[in-house]
């Protein structure tokens, strides 16, 4: 318990991609972290982040039976999908290797900056409640790129003047990576989410 | 060359492929020139260490690729996660004399020392041709796995590959094992490691 609020329970779907690095972060910052598999290991979790990797693989590892699981507990719990994770929680061009749960408001581009010899690193323009002595950097792996956002979403951060942060309700989403950056304010942006949605509940 | 031209094709990642088809016997690849990452083989720490010294993205085990037995992996990957377990607790003089006696520079030693792993993914390769060796190596500690002729010399290539992802995902899941085990047919004929003559082995291939 800290301030009243218990321990944050937060799961990281860990079918494949890049789940420990983000489960590094969450421990580092207090919280309890679950790996995510099957159905039953969402059971008791206030927030799940989905890490980024393959969309086409996560697309052929997942059962239909998590596939409902995820979609149920994304629409009623705080969800932050990175690059990958993100595109599993929007819309983006049709494509049978790719289902995604289309949650959110946003349509993605796959790999919109090209193949991995063209990922980068760069610095990123944030929103006053996310700005801090330095710019946070960007790292774009293969990233996704937004091409529509619906009117409900707002954007979070920019690269040049494009949108790469956004939130939509209770779903964050990110086309780069943060967790391989030492800087973990989106970590904590998603906490602070959790434990808002904390003190609602109690 | 070749890796240049790799690179100009816009190929995603490059095995410096150091067991297959070595160009260069005495030299590996100056990976820190290229944008594209590289993944290379290993068999220690001290392996890996200089591997990704020299501009490595990505590890894996050596193994004995090629023969569909696992033991050189798992000896392989047990070196590795051992000596880490070791590096984690050692004062900074005793990681000079360890960085010397296994060849690998002082700075990426401490690296692992913070992190408790390698600083790059670690695969494990080199012999995986079951659900069960790709479930084992992921309990060893490996972060993924690589598999080659496992599954393309195989009579059953597509559901073989289907079993072995889905057992890498749940490697600690018993019951998935068994069942994404059960239906498959033969698996690519293991070759025994030991009566193979040293020189038809792969992995004694670079340093």
């Amino acid at each position: 318990m800290v301030n009243g609020l218990v321990m944050a329970r937060i799961g990281v779907l860990a079918l494949q991609g890049d789940f420990p690095m983000h489960e590094q972060r969450l421990l580092a910052l207090g919280c309890q972290v679950t790996q995510v598999r099957t159905p039953q290991d969402l059971t008791g979790l206030e927030g799940l982040i989905w890490p980024g990797g393959e969309s086409t693989t996560m697309t052929r590892v997942m059962t239909d039976e998590l596939r409902g699981a995820l979609r149920e507990f994304c629409s009623t719990h705080p969800v932050w999908g990175t690059c990958a994770g993100m595109i599993m929680l929007s819309h983006t061009d049709p494509d049978p290797r790719v289902r995604t749960l289309e949650l959110a408001d946003v349509h993605v581009n796959r790999n919109g900056w090209g193949r991995q010899v063209h990922s980068f690193e760069a610095d990123l323009r944030v929103v006053p409640e996310l700005a801090e002595l330095r710019a946070p950097v960007g790292m774009f792996i293969r990233a996704p790129r937004i091409t529509r956002l619906g009117p409900a979403v707002r954007v979070l951060a920019w690269y040049r003047d494009e949108p790469v942060a956004v939130e939509h309700g209770r779903i964050l989403l990110t086309t780069f990576h943060p967790e391989l950056t030492g800087d973990d304010r989106f970590h904590r942006l998603f906490l602070s989410w959790i434990l808002s949605h904390q003190r609602v509940a109690s | 060359m070749p890796k240049r031209k790799f690179e100009a094709l816009e190929i995603d990642f490059i095995d410096e492929s150091e067991v297959l088809t070595p160009a260069d016997e005495q030299f590996h690849v100056d990976k820190h020139k290229f944008k594209a990452p590289f993944v290379c083989g290993c068999r220690n720490l001290g392996e890996a260490l200089r591997r990704i010294a020299e501009g490595a993205a990505m590890i894996r085990t050596k193994g004995e690729a090629g023969t569909g037995n696992i033991v050189e992996a798992v000896r392989h990957m047990r070196s590795v996660m051992g000596d880490m377990r070791k590096v984690k607790l050692m004062g900074d003089e005793e990681l000079v004399n360890f960085g010397k006696e296994i060849g690998a520079p002082f700075e990426l030693l401490k690296q692992v020392r913070e992190l408790g792993k390698l600083p790059v993914p670690n695969f494990a390769a080199g012999g995986i041709a079951t659900p069960a060796d790709a479930s084992l190596m992921m309990q060893l500690g490996a972060e993924a796995v690589f598999v080659g002729s496992g599954i393309f010399k195989s009579s059953d290539p597509s559901a073989r590959a289907e079993a072995i992802v889905l057992a890498t995902t749940h490697y600690r899941d018993p019951e998935v094992l068994v069942r994404v085990s059960a239906g498959l047919r033969g698996a690519m004929a293991g070759l025994d490691v030991r009566s193979m003559d040293e020189s038809e082995l792969l992995s004694t291939r670079g340093w």
